[in-house]
């Protein structure tokens, strides 16, 4: 503690441990830093939710990084070396029926996964979180008409109303975003309105009140905070039922239309030669299934970390 | 003792108006159950009218003359306004009318009793397996908290929840059904066993049975032990986690602290003590899994050409076929609400302080 003053940005190494794990915060953004680290250190020992974690760093790199990574153009084709096996010609996970390398292709595949991942993550749980605690925080006749329509969107079968609403939008990644998102939202509604139930009633909300604070500024600035962790667990956990569904409008033909090098479509087009050339619809379905594996992991190591009361389930 | 005098208050009171307070609840039961079924065909119904396809060009076809075009239009409603359609729909639908699918020229409602069984075949297979297998290996988890079998079945869990459906089915046909042929391919039975079993309760297992067909009834196995193996995965997957954690709630209580204080054996502590209490919640598990099971194998019938209900909804969504969707998507609403009561009721009758 010699070495540097408390507040400085740049201490030694030992220095920044000790104030990273100081319990004695001497600002706002000191214990920010602190609950920081000390989630990171959990995540870190967590061996798990870590390997989860470097998977999803490695889909965001890998996004980042496609024209680097990719061995071809996603959409190149060589008729000539249609259908090569795995490690032959250079081709790292072997080419499909039109002669496309399929590791390039699902390189770039990693982009769209992304983006209707980030997208979903975010447009869902805010949609719930405002219908959750509008209708917790109001109480009565809104709460009331605000849950029967989180029970109707429930009640439906969520890849059935999924395919619906793409029905009814015509196919593409913006239909398959969208209604994804409109079927996500039910249960972070759920979720932040019994949040808010207990929050409503708590002294520093009428103190708020009692200042003159309007309905939604109480509602944004006081209960929201407060709902996020629990809303935030549920997202990482949900994340992998978000790739999920997607690759199955994506499967169904209702996605990312051809030839963008969505990965559910991906099997969907190797599905005709499975018996014979098996890698054209194994090697897309690993990656979902990597992604995947990738996100529950983090999600559970997450709920230990964020959420200790409900580890155990 | 006051404790005495309050159970005999508690009891007079429930004395004298039980019946009341069932009517009561079961009175808002149907309302809320009447509003959602209501909300569910309204937001079907709206799905419905916005899709770009012409319902009437899908019934008279591209040739169809002016008049004709028009006299369909007047005929199927579309002039009126939409909440006299609406009404109107609501109106069939509440006298089991769900009209004529375009596809299948049939009406809609045959066409389900049609395909059902073979959906709930496949659910019900799936959900035993899921309930005889993955209950005690919730139960094995819990027990070994943090150890081996934990982890192990934890992690058999993780692969189900992130396994794409289709492609874990995909992989399954080219294992099992093109390498080794251990079982039989796509479809619910041998192109040659078709339409010879009467049709009673339309499972083909059952049917197969009943007319002591074995050959047709080992041929229908064949074919629904992939699909339904797959199912039951998933099933095990989610009703093992659930059990897991429903059991380490219970052995953090003290009334199991006192059994193992008191020497009951491990044994009777985990499966007499703990366990039932546990059935409590688990039946709303299973019941939501078997509900999900029945609507959310869409994606496995289609890579298995089983012939059910998602299967149907499915093509009909892709036909523009309004009448079938909205029908299946009535059908698998009703199928998901009646669960839910259904396992609120079985907590009342398990239960004695839920009455």
């Amino acid at each position: 503690m010699t070495t540097a003053p408390v507040k400085s940005n740049v201490p030694d190494r030992a220095g920044l441990k000790a104030w990273l794990s100081s319990d004695a915060p001497t600002s706002r953004g000191h214990a920010r830093a602190v609950q920081f680290y000390m989630g990171w250190m959990k995540l870190y020992e967590n061996k798990l939710a870590f390997l989860g974690f470097l998977i999803i760093l490695s889909l965001v790199l890998m996004a980042i990084f496609a024209p680097l990574l990719a061995t071809t153009e996603p959409n190149a084709q060589d008729l000539a070396k249609r259908l090569t096996a795995p490690g032959v010609d250079g081709h790292l996970l072997g080419t499909d029926e039109l002669g496309r390398d399929i590791w390039s292709r699902l390189v770039y595949g990693s982009r769209i996964t992304l983006l209707i991942v980030g997208i979903v993550a975010f447009t869902a749980p805010v949609f719930g979180l405002l219908i959750g605690t509008v209708a917790g925080y109001l109480g009565g006749w809104v709460d009331q008409a605000l849950m029967r329509l989180v029970d109707i969107f429930l009640a439906f079968p969520k890849l059935i109303l999924a395919l619906a609403f793409v029905a009814a939008l015509g196919a593409g990644i913006e239909s398959a975003i969208i209604a994804i998102s409109l079927t996500a939202w039910p249960p972070y509604a759920r979720i932040a309105r019994a949040e808010t139930l207990t929050i409503r009633n708590a002294d520093y909300i009428s103190a708020v009140r009692l200042q003159g604070a309007g309905v939604m500024h109480i509602i944004v600035g006081h209960v929201w905070p407060l709902c996020l962790s629990s809303i935030i667990v549920r997202v990482t956990l949900d994340m992998a039922g978000i790739i999920l569904t997607a690759a199955g409008l994506g499967f169904l033909g209702l996605g990312a239309q051809p030839p963008e090098p969505e990965w559910g479509a991906m099997i969907s087009a190797g599905r005709k030669f499975i018996l014979d050339h098996w890698w054209v619809a194994a090697m897309p379905g690993m990656a979902i299934f990597i992604v995947s594996l990738g996100f529950n992991l983090l999600g559970d190591g997450l709920r230990d970390i964020l959420d200790p009361k409900k580890s155990q389930s | 003792m006051s404790i005495a005098d309050s159970t005999a208050t508690v009891a007079r009171r429930g004395f004298t108006s039980p019946l009341y307070k069932i009517l009561k609840g079961l009175i808002a039961g149907l309302f809320s159950i009447a509003i959602t079924m209501v909300g569910l065909l309204f937001v079907t119904f709206i799905i419905a009218r916005v899709m770009p396809v012409d319902p009437v060009l899908a019934v008279v076809g591209e040739r169809a003359s002016q008049e004709i075009y028009e006299a369909a239009y007047k005929a199927m409603g579309l002039d009126q306004p939409l909440y006299v359609q609406f009404m109107l729909f609501l109106k069939q639908v509440a006298m089991g009318d769900f009209g004529m699918s375009t596809l299948t020229a049939r009406p809609v409602v045959e066409d389900i009793a049609r395909v059902f069984p073979a959906t709930l075949e496949l659910a019900t297979l799936a959900t035993i397996a899921g309930v005889g297998i993955g209950v005690p290996m919730g139960v094995l988890a819990a027990v070994n908290e943090g150890r081996w079998p934990d982890q192990l079945i934890r992690l058999v869990g993780l692969f189900g929840y992130s396994m794409p459906i289709f492609w874990f089915g995909l992989m399954g046909l080219l294992i099992f059904y093109g390498i080794l042929g251990w079982v039989s391919g796509p479809g619910r039975i041998d192109i040659y066993f078709e339409d010879i079993v009467p049709v009673v309760s339309g499972m083909i297992l059952i049917d197969s049975l009943i007319a002591g067909e074995i050959d047709i009834f080992w041929n229908a196995v064949s074919h629904i032990i992939l699909p339904a193996s797959i199912l039951g995965y998933y099933s095990i997957a989610y009703i093992s986690r659930m059990t897991r954690s429903f059991m380490l709630e219970q052995f953090s209580q003290e009334y199991i602290t006192t059994a193992r204080v008191k020497g009951v054996s491990e044994t009777a502590v985990i499966w007499r003590h703990a366990l039932p209490n546990v059935m409590i919640p688990l039946i709303t598990v299973i019941a939501l899994s078997y509900a999900n099971l029945l609507e959310g194998s869409v994606l496995t019938e289609i890579i298995f050409s089983w012939p059910g209900l998602g299967n149907y909804i499915t093509n009909a969504l892709l036909s523009a076929d309004m009448n079938a969707v909205l029908g299946g998507t009535v059908v698998v609403g009703a199928i998901f609400v009646g669960l839910n009561l259904f396992s609120d009721f079985m907590y009342k009758v398990v239960d004695p302080r839920a009455r």
